[in-house]
């Protein structure tokens, strides 16, 4: 079981949060010009990192709130958990 | 290769046993192949065979980066089925069950397939009804399938509790009397042993680190730790790594990967004549002919290529399979692991040719690959050797998450995803 760092509330048990896959995936903003191949780069492609790894996670049995984290997928350690909004930068991190 | 028969059996136990033969060539690469498959699993090593069987291709390779069926195909719990939702999947699974009936035959290696039933259970109205329309499509695709009552099911798994006054009761099941379990080493080693007997090479300890195109875009050769070798036509099936080994050619798929987490218990004598699932509190369970029970647990919430998961996700099966059987409550659990599958957002495999020409990959069977390793390997092989699809992998594609052709199998493993 994971411990995971809420950037709001601290170090908790991981069932007290939900997954939200790859973080900074952002929705095209323009609905009528966006192509097929863009809404499927949104919806369904993911980069799957093998090593760190930006992703989302909602503290939803506890503030509620949305933060992001890198963690490492080859040894599920965090690096570093941080707020909506911000994007530390880290090296050997990709976007 | 040396024939396994109960004559052959005979004439070893006379010499000691002294006279068995490797039953692969520890193989190395040659400068350039026909063709060359990443990964040494099941569906990987399958397609080799077919290849090499039915399509007359015996100058190729199998590539992988541990050792034979240490991935996947060690890790599974066995289970066989086809009694998929939609049209597609039923073809497809229907199409590997029929494989798996004389794969020992046709391999000559005991692959242990035992079509003893597989019972899926229904715990809510919701249930029901969701078993009952699968049981109506599976017939129409000509997939037997057929509705218990509860006393029926206990008659079928007599350690089965279907008392009314636990949390979840069993309110009846979906009993598919064609699925089973097949011993999943010998999947990997059966497949392993024809193809080599055939020409084909299988490279063990041998990593994909890169693949290289030529000048028009075509693949050309793979890097590996064991050298370059080239091939005009590359298939990948690297299951929970394809995205990492697509990657090397710029590919990128709708796929994560998640650790599945499996356990066995202590063995016991035979107390489980049949495959016992419930989607809804999230259990399977069989007995191996060893005597252990093998129960599989779900997938971690997160990405992940660690081979291992939360010990609550265990727990939480564990919960389930001591209220739906309570004789095992007192069993010692011997083993837990994990397997890292690649999911696909509709839970369908993709089947399918790629974006870079001579590239292949056979991905994202997610929770429930297993069952369909003999089918995926042979329409995977057909794919490679006419570079156009089989008509039963046909709607299997990348493209169609672009056009909005899913096939949304969310019960495709029988568990709560």
């Amino acid at each position: 079981m994971l411990v995971i760092e809420c950037p709001y509330c601290g170090a908790r048990p991981e069932p007290e949060f939900a997954y939200g896959g790859q973080a900074h995936v952002a929705r095209p903003s323009e609905p009528a010009t966006t192509t097929e191949d863009e809404l499927l780069q949104y919806l369904y492609l993911r980069d799957n990192t093998r090593g760190l790894f930006r992703e989302r996670w909602r503290h939803v049995r506890g503030c509620g709130r949305f933060f992001n984290a890198i963690r490492d997928t080859t040894t599920d350690f965090f690096v570093t958990t941080y707020k909506v909004g911000e994007r530390p930068d880290l090296p050997g991190v990709g976007a | 290769m040396q024939k396994f028969s109960g004559w052959s059996l005979l004439k070893e136990a006379f010499g000691g046993h002294q006279g068995w033969k490797t039953q692969w060539r520890r193989a190395a690469p040659k400068a350039e192949y026909d063709a060359i498959i990443i990964g040494g699993g099941g569906h990987g090593l399958g397609t080799a065979y077919y290849l090499a069987a039915e399509h007359g291709m015996t100058n190729i390779a199998v590539v992988e980066k541990g050792w034979i069926g240490g991935g996947n195909t060690g890790r599974n719990t066995t289970i066989i089925r086809s009694n998929y939702l939609f049209d597609e999947s039923a073809r497809l699974y229907d199409h590997s069950l029929k494989f798996w009936k004389d794969l020992s035959q046709v391999l000559n290696y005991n692959t242990m397939f035992s079509p003893r039933g597989v019972l899926m259970l229904a715990h809510t109205v919701h249930d029901m009804q969701v078993s009952k329309r699968h049981i109506h499509a599976n017939r129409g695709n000509g997939v037997d399938n057929e509705w218990l009552t509860p006393e029926e099911a206990k008659a079928f798994c007599p350690i089965l509790n279907i008392e009314r006054n636990i949390r979840y009761p069993v309110l009846g099941g979906a009993l598919q009397r064609r699925g089973g379990v097949a011993r999943h080493d010998t999947v990997a080693w059966g497949y392993a042993r024809a193809a080599d007997a055939l020409g084909v090479d299988i490279i063990e300890n041998c990593e994909v680190t890169g693949l290289r195109k030529d000048a028009s875009g075509a693949i050309e050769a793979i890097e590996t730790t064991r050298g370059l070798i080239r091939s005009k036509k590359v298939g990948v099936v690297a299951a929970g790594h394809t995205s990492v080994v697509m990657g090397y050619a710029g590919v990128r798929l709708p796929l994560e990967s998640y650790p599945l987490q499996a356990l066995v218990s202590e063995p016991v004598k035979p107390i489980m004549p049949c495959v016992v699932m419930s989607n809804t509190i999230h259990a399977y369970m069989s007995q191996s002919d060893k005597g252990e029970l093998v129960i599989g647990a779900g997938t971690d919430a997160y990405n992940s290529y660690t081979q291992r998961g939360g010990l609550h996700i265990s727990a939480h099966t564990l919960e389930s399979i001591c209220e739906l059987f309570p004789m095992v409550r007192r069993l010692k659990m011997l083993r837990n692991w994990g397997g890292i599958v690649d999911c696909t957002p509709d839970r369908s495999p993709i089947i399918s040719k790629t974006p870079v020409e001579g590239l292949y990959v056979n991905c994202g069977w997610g929770t429930g690959g297993f069952k369909a390793t003999p089918g995926s390997a042979h329409v995977f092989a057909h794919t490679i050797a006419h570079n156009e699809p089989h008509p039963l992998n046909a709607a299997f594609t990348i493209e169609r998450f672009r056009d909005g052709l899913l096939i949304d199998e969310a019960a495709a493993a029988a568990v709560a995803h």
